[in-house]
Formats: C-alpha cells, structure tokens, sequence
C-alpha cells in the first residue's frame, strides 16, 4: 500500500503590491495513514500556506500553487481535480481545525446542524440521520448535555468547547487526515491539555492521521512521531519526534529548543535568543535562508543553498556544517546535551 | 474582616529587602449592567520587594492584567488600598500622581495595539520625557537615539511609525517608552505573548538585562509558566479574580500546594517526548466558571477534585504555609 499522502516540491507563492512573495519553496514530506507529524515554525515560515495547499484552500489570486509542484493522496494528484472531486475530497477525506475557534465557526448556524451539514453533503444522510449523528459526535468530543448543546448557538459556548465543536465538525465523516492548524494556541493551558488529550484519544480509536501545525515544542513533543521544522518556506530538518529533540542537527532547531525555558529544569540559565528576523521572501537570499541569524554560519552559507543531509533513514537536515570540509562545532554538543 | 487580619501578617516577613509596593485587599468590581458584578479582583493582598521580579500567573479572566492595572492606577480600586513607596496610589493629588507616574511604567500586551499609528517612533518614546520636562531640543533627541540603542533599534527607526516594525520590534519600542523617565517600577503586562518564540526569548534576554543595569523592579504578568518561572523571583497564582498560592519561584514548582497550582503545572507541555510519554497528567473538569456574581466559598471548589462542604461555605483565606510560602486552600 502506497502512501496515504505525498507533497512533492511544494511551492506556493503570493502576489502583492510589492512583489511575489515565495511562501513556501520546494516542500516535500509524505504521511502514512494513521501518522501524527508536526510541522514546527515561526509565523511566517510557510506552515500554514503548507497546510492551505493539501485543503485545496490557496485563494488564487492573490496565492499561486507553482507549476511542478505535486500533491498526491492515495496516489492521485489533487492539484488536478475538478471542482466535484475537490468537493468529495475535503470534508470527507481529509478535513481541516483552525487556530480561532471564535471565527472559524458559523455564528448564525446551530451546533448541531454545522456538523450535520457536512454529514447531509457527503453521507447523504437525511436531516434526522444528520442531527442524530451530530449529537453521538458531540458526546464522542466529551461535549456534557449533547442533544440540547447540539441546538445551541457558537455565541453559547466557551473557547475550548467551541475547539470541540470543530473537531467534532472535523471528524463527522471520518477523514483519513485531519489538519490542525496551531489548534490550542488560542486556548488556555488547562483546557489545551484537554483538548491534547482528546486528539490523542481520538486518533487512536478512529485511525486519522493528523498533520499538527504548531509552534509549541512541549505540544509536538506529546503528540507527534514525526517532526517537520520549517524555515523561510522550507523544511531545514525533518526526523522523528525522539531524533529532533534529542539530537538536533541544524542550528535554527538548536535555537527553537533553547529558545523556551524548561518548566523542569532547575537551573536559571539565559535563554538562546536569535538574533535578527526572518527574511524577506519577496527576494529570498540565495543561500541558506538562515545564515543571516546563524551563529555558526560560514562563507558558504550566504552563496548557496545548503544540501540535504542524511544522519538515518527518517532524519534529514539541511546545513553546511554537515560538509564534511565543515569545521566541527564542538559547542553544540555541550549546548544541546551531547546530542552530536 | 478576619481575613484582613490574616492578610495584614504579611508585610512582617519582610527581610531580605525594602518594600517598594504593597497591595492590601485590593477589589476591582465592574458593574456590567443589571445589577450584575463582574468581580475582576477580589480580596487580593501581595508585596513587591525592591528589585525583584514578582511573577503573576493564571488563566484568561483570572483577573491578573486587571490586578496590574489596579496596582498603576491606571483604574481605581473598588476597595483595599495600593501602597507605592507608602503612599496610597488610589488617593493621590495632581501633583503626586505626576510623580507617582514618573517612578512607574506599564509595558502592554500587544504591540500592535498600544502604540499610537500616528506618531513617530522618536516622539512615541518621548512623550513622558515632554510630559515630565526633562530634556528638550537636542539633549531630548541624543536620549531618544540612546533609548533605541538599549533595545537595540537604530538611530534612523526614531523618524519612523509604527507601522514600520515588526511585532519584537514594536515591544521594543513599548520598552524603551517605558524606560524613557527612569522609572523605579514597571508592571509588564504580558509582553511576549503576542511574539514568536525566538523573539520573545529576546524581549526575556532585554528585560532581564534592564533588570540588573538598572535595578527595576517588575510585575510580570503572563500566563505561560514556564517563562514566567525564567523570569520571576517570587510567583503569585491567581484564579477567577482570587490569589490562590503565592510563593518563590523554584519553590512553587517544586512544591506546589494548591490543586489547582498542581494541575496548571501538570497541564503545561514539555518539549522532551520521553518526559511526556511517562508523565501522569492531572486532568481538570469542565473550564473556568464565569467571574460575575461568583458564589462564595473558594473559587475553584467547582473544579477541585479535593473539594469539601466547608469549601463551599468558607472561602479560604491566603495562609502562609511554609516560609514565604502562601496559600489559599482548606486543605492546608
């Protein structure tokens, strides 16, 4: 069985006053089903705009999905649907939670019947059908008092059941991937452990594979087998959840780790701050997009665009240092606990 | 008003320094509208020593950036008092007030928000300096140039507005606005939370900077534990509008007393999978109840898996546990 989902040499642009801005440049990663990945950044990295392309969401104008980019589900390129297939495809096979739950769901529409809507669509249900299932999804997200939730309004829940809401919306038709864009970033930490502890549970009942879009390192590290980390709209290193925390390869992730202070750590050390912002990506540089903010960085680094290296068969990163002319940084392994 | 007695021990344990703020069973009530009461604080009493850092944590409606904004002045208190250097900020002349706000600064949330889209960067920055009088013409620029080197900005940003900048770079300048008149005290009302993480590390670094150059006093307010933890010397646990737990900072993580200190510290991820694949979790029910005409007896009680009739009877007065180690909690 091939895989559940490809994304080959992704690249999406933007079209503005100033110039095009090149959001995403060259990304490619594939999911097996039932998979948990985390793709892992700062705002502006090209994470969501990821995301955006496998829902079929990129808005054209303003955004373009570049000639040669391919994404494959189950084997088909979604990039050449029609309308009608894209319409079978979202919401049945592969579904989408957003970071707001504020906004992202229909303040004029009942609970219940924005669940039931996409039910009605896909499973051609009739309405009672739809609003029952609608209700067994609402217990299924540990919503208490379902069937008179179900006939509320959005303005009548808080944020985290409203967070509930939308997964239940997500998963009515049990998708094959669910995308969750930065999902507990608006919530707060007890509830975010709630919601965390859900997704968890409810993958492992219903066999989604999830594709979590987050910068949240405690977050990824509860969740995710695989770990994506991108920068300026491309992925700089990719492994597996054990491979990226413990032996991190390439310095914007040795960064991101040290940039959070540890709730169990004992010592009061300063935190690792990186200098500098991201580039500009209307005229990304022509090296590695992370030179500029890069402690170790070498003449190399700002005239070309650094190789894939390969550390094991599911770790990749992308930097000099790993050239074997490359100086050897013996400080990083101090730095990051003897990871090198 | 046997809690007030209870909360009037506290200023007694001074000893490792002089007293620079004292909140003394400080309400902040919104009348909302029909009768209803919106109690944002409530009965709540803490010091901050000079020099240090006192951390204040909880979840969204906790009341925490009301209490920091109580404590500037920047709203009147319901009752309770708020002391700066003795005096009482709530009932102070013109004059006073001027002088009050020369020695303490707030530095807000949101970067976007809190800067003024029509105003240079320069004159954003030199506003308390203009108000205050205290340099003019060329000495006033040299400061501004000087201000926007601390926070690392150039000499060339002070022509520019707002609009220009970046989320980090706009704290920055919310930063050296309120460096500007040398005060004594800032109050930092959850300046990161609206940065990415390796900008807000930066923000960390500078204020911490400042901190040891300068001698600043803070109130953090912020309500990720972990950085609050980085920062803070003591740290002081709110929960709907009531401190729950007030201790020092590596002792409250250690140690923690109060189920729902236990629980926040539970809930809060760390970026280590092994960590988290053996970590047991404490789980909290349901979400914040809500802070309107709240009913009496602890606060938490709806949510604690501890909870005892007298929990609903008694709300529970702030005790000092362990030295420096306070907490509101029938179980103690």
């Amino acid at each position: 069985m091939g895989k559940l989902l490809e994304v080959k040499n992704l690249r999406v642009s933007y079209h503005t006053y100033a110039g095009e801005v090149q959001s995403v440049r060259g990304v490619s990663f594939e999911l097996d089903r039932g998979e948990s990945i985390a793709i892992v950044g700062e705002s502006g990295c090209g994470k969501t705009v990821t995301s955006k392309s496998i829902m079929g969401l990129i808005q054209t104008p303003p955004g373009e999905i570049k000639e040669g980019s391919q994404i494959l589900f189950d084997g088909r390129d979604i990039l050449k649907f029609s309308k009608k297939e894209w319409q079978q495809y979202r919401g049945a096979e592969v579904s989408m939670i957003f970071q707001d739950p504020m906004t992202s769901l229909n303040p004029t529409m009942k609970i219940g019947n924005q669940i039931a809507e996409s039910l009605i669509i896909h499973r051609g249900m009739n309405k009672k059908q739809a609003f029952e299932e609608a209700v067994r999804m609402l217990e299924l997200v540990n919503i208490p008092n379902a069937r008179s939730r179900a006939n509320q309004y959005p303005h009548q829940f808080s944020g985290g059941m409203r967070q509930r809401a939308m997964i239940a919306i997500a998963l009515a038709c049990n998708p094959k991937i669910l995308i969750a864009d930065e999902p507990t970033t608006a919530l707060d930490v007890t509830i975010q452990a709630q919601i965390i502890e859900l997704m968890k549970d409810l993958q492992k009942k219903l066999g989604t594979a999830i594709i979590l879009i987050t910068h949240d390192l405690g977050v990824v590290a509860d969740i995710a087998q695989k770990v994506i980390v991108m920068y300026a709209g491309q992925i700089v290193e990719r492994g597996n959840a054990d491979e990226l925390f413990y032996s991190p390869r390439h310095p914007y992730t040795w960064s991101l780790l040290k940039a959070v202070p540890r709730l169990d750590s004992e010592k009061k050390e300063d935190l690792v701050s990186i200098q500098g912002t991201p580039p500009d990506l209307i005229a990304p540089p022509k090296g590695c997009p992370f030179a500029s903010r890069c402690k170790y960085c070498m003449q190399i680094c700002k005239e070309q665009a650094p190789p894939v290296t390969k550390i094991s068969d599911t770790h990749e990163a992308s930097c000099w240092l790993h050239h074997p002319l490359a100086p050897r940084v013996d400080e990083i392994a101090v730095e990051t606990g003897g990871g090198l | 008003m046997e809690a007030r007695v209870l909360n009037r021990d506290m200023p007694n344990h001074i000893e490792k320094g002089e007293v620079l703020v004292e909140v003394n069973n400080l309400k902040k009530y919104f009348h909302i509208g029909k009768g209803a009461i919106l109690k944002a604080v409530d009965d709540v009493s803490f010091i901050i020593r000079k020099g240090e850092t006192l951390g204040m944590v909880g979840e969204s409606g906790c009341g925490k950036t009301t209490c920091g904004r109580t404590v500037i002045g920047m709203y009147g208190a319901t009752d309770g008092e708020v002391l700066f250097k003795g005096q009482n900020v709530h009932r102070m002349n013109a004059k006073q007030r001027k002088d009050f706000t020369k020695q303490a600064q707030i530095i807000f949330q949101d970067p976007y928000a809190s800067l003024n889209p029509r105003m240079t960067v320069g004159d954003i920055i030199a506003e308390g300096i203009d108000i205050h009088g205290m340099y003019s013409g060329k000495e006033r620029m040299n400061r501004v140039y000087e201000l926007l080197g601390m926070v690392g900005l150039n000499k060339e940003h002070a022509s520019r507005f707002p609009h220009e900048f970046s989320g980090g770079q706009r704290q920055r300048i919310g930063i050296a606005r309120a460096l500007a008149i040398e005060p004594e005290f800032i109050v930092c009302d959850e300046p990161i939370s609206a940065l990415d993480v390796s900008i807000q590390a930066q923000i960390v670094n500078l204020l911490i900077k400042f901190q040891r150059e300068l001698g600043l006093t803070y109130l953090f307010i912020a309500h990720d534990l972990s950085m609050v933890k980085h920062i803070s010397d003591r740290v002081a646990v709110m929960y709907l509008g009531c401190m729950v737990e007030l201790a020092e900072s590596h002792e409250l993580y250690r140690n923690p007393l109060h189920p729902y200190t236990r629980a926040l510290l539970s809930a809060i991820p760390i970026p280590d999978p092994e960590v988290e694949r053996t970590r047991k979790r404490i789980m909290l029910e349901g979400e914040v109840p809500s802070p309107i005409n709240p009913a009496p007896g602890c606060r938490f009680r709806a949510r604690c898996p501890y909870a005892k009739p007298v929990c609903a009877e008694q709300t529970p007065p702030l005790k000092e546990i362990d030295k420096e180690h306070f907490v509101a909690c029938h179980l103690y």
